[in-house]
């Protein structure tokens, strides 16, 4: 099962962590790959802690439910101590240093720290903060095609939003040079 | 061939009933489930359909005996709690030989026991969804491309032996999205129904569904009738899928997403050098007791994975009789079990056994 990719996105509600999934799953889908979304549902979504695993792989799709991720996008503290012990050996963990005050201790592991909330801030784009760390990830593990991930962001954003596919298009590649 | 989209389980089976020709929804919400009555209630009625939101599940599901008695493609969905109201006229629609789709999404049980994904429901959809002496066509789907596909068989098979079918799909199943493909041509209903009542113009004598038969020797040959056909179901509608079984020690057995979790564990196992394997009953009423029959002999036990205390193990028991151990493995209360905890345990009855 080389060839797959288990993905864990993890934040408060509100903090776009479906819609991001989403836009991975979709950059998945335009690769012609198998994939599988699934979020976390119910009370928990309402401010409360909101995670959404994500796989992606070269065959059929087992469990969709990621408990043992490869790559860990953590857009709170609590979600990075909750899941920051399950990330794979060799896996990549995602973190946003403006929500986030504390780093990650395991030497096993790739780590990037990137402002994501606070940059996002700074160029008026507010719920973007997680795609710039999407963009990040598709710059360090390459995880789609770069035609997959623009098709992704379009697909997921409805035609009438225009104003926001430019934002998140914009998020995107803050996070590939960042 | 159609483009693939990505569709949560929920609306891929809402979208695939349309497709099928389902014109009639009646539903009342409940999480997981209130993704299927929010897309009819956006669909159907640009399709000319009827989307009705009634006054409780009950209604909803007389709603469904109404619809279907006149001959139409009716459907409801419910989750785990919203099925236990709606049984008493399942028993109905059963009793008075009626066609009719429902979807249980389901949750944790007993009472309203929990919102997260289950599949504690196997011994409802199975043996007894109300009073009486009826059973459903129950198809367990464990892809999104299966709820979809899913749909059409529940139709045509219950339009065929005039039986009621279920989909039991589950928490876990609804709520996530997947590739996913229709089918370009739509359905026709296939089966005739001379039996519906939708008008005889005076050109016939009067249809009359019923499921009331006050002298005990009419109803008992009723029924006896009904079960000839249940018995030609079991005949020619089983269905499971076989995964690396050939040669298994350990000849895992599960359904709907319990299955997905146990076929990473089996492909685990394998490359640990233990031979595993699946048996994945698709219809669970019929159980596919031929599949299981046919891997008795070769392998040398059976384990069973469930996302409850242990249902559908005692079908599994039924048809090994006893000839190999048969053991089984859930979690319940809502936790999905993961795919290294199915292992353990595959390794831990190969050790047994070595």
């Amino acid at each position: 099962m080389a060839n797959t990719l288990n993905i864990l996105l993890a934040g408060f509600g509100g903090q776009g962590i479906l819609f991001a999934g989403k836009t991975i799953a979709y950059s998945g889908l335009l690769d012609g790959k198998e994939l599988s979304w699934l979020p976390s549902y119910g009370p928990e979504m309402r401010g409360g802690t909101c995670n959404c695993s994500v796989v992606l792989s070269d065959e059929s799709i087992g469990s969709p439910l990621v408990t043992t991720p490869d790559v860990l996008i953590a857009m709170n503290r609590p979600s990075l101590e909750k899941f920051v012990d399950k990330v794979v050996p060799g896996g990549t963990i995602l973190v946003d240093s403006s929500m986030i005050d504390i780093k990650v201790e395991r030497t096993d592991v790739n780590v990037y720290y990137v402002d994501a909330t606070k940059i996002a801030d700074e160029n008026n784009m507010h719920s973007c903060a997680i795609i710039i760390l999407v963009g990040k990830m598709f710059k360090e593990l390459g995880f789609c095609s770069k035609e997959a991930l623009d098709g992704a962001i379009q697909k997921v954003i409805p035609a009438k939003k225009a104003a926001m596919l430019e934002l998140n298009q914009k998020a995107l590649e803050i996070g590939q040079n960042a | 061939m159609a483009e693939k989209v990505l569709m949560k389980g929920n609306e891929a089976l809402a979208e695939a009933a349309i497709q099928c020709g389902c014109k009639h929804y009646f539903g009342y919400p409940i999480t997981p489930q209130t993704e299927v009555a929010a897309y009819m209630s956006k669909r159907l009625p640009k399709e000319g359909g009827v989307f009705l939101q009634a006054e409780s599940e009950i209604a909803a599901v007389n709603m469904v005996l109404g619809a279907t008695s006149a001959g139409v493609r009716a459907m409801t969905s419910s989750s785990s709690p919203g099925i236990s109201l709606k049984s008493e006229d399942v028993s109905y629609i059963g009793g008075s030989d009626l066609p009719a789709l429902i979807i249980n999404v389901q949750r944790g049980g007993p009472g309203l026991g929990g919102i997260q994904p289950s599949q504690s429901d196997y011994w409802q959809a199975t043996k007894a969804l109300g009073h009486g002496d009826f059973q459903l066509f129950v198809l367990a789907p464990s892809t999104i491309q299966e709820m979809v596909d899913f749909v059409s068989l529940a139709y045509e098979v219950g339009e065929k032996y005039r039986v009621p079918a279920m989909i039991l799909s589950d928490g876990m199943l609804g709520q996530m999205m997947e590739p996913v493909e229709f089918p370009q041509k739509k359905d026709e209903p296939v089966a005739d129904k001379p039996w519906a009542t939708n008008g005889h113009k005076n050109q016939r004598k009067k249809n009359i569904i019923n499921s009331l038969y006050i002298q005990p020797e009419e109803l008992e040959d009723l029924i006896k009738e009904r079960y000839q056909r249940y018995e030609k179901i079991k005949e020619e509608e089983q269905r499971a899928e076989e995964f690396m079984t050939e040669d298994a020690d350990v000849v895992v057995v599960a359904f709907g997403a319990s299955s997905r979790v146990s076929r990473s564990a089996v492909m685990q196992a394998r490359a640990e050098g233990i031979k595993a394997g699946l048996i994945r009953p698709i219809t669970l009423w019929p159980f596919p007791d031929k599949t299981i029959e046919k891997n008795v002999d070769h392998t040398k036990q059976f384990l069973c994975v469930e996302m409850n205390m242990g249902q559908m193990v005692d079908d599994v028991r039924l048809v090994v009789s006893g000839r190999k151990p048969v053991s089984f493995f859930g979690r319940t209360g809502g936790v999905i079990p993961t795919p290294a905890e199915v292992l353990a345990e595959i390794k831990k009855l190969a050790g047994k056994e070595n």
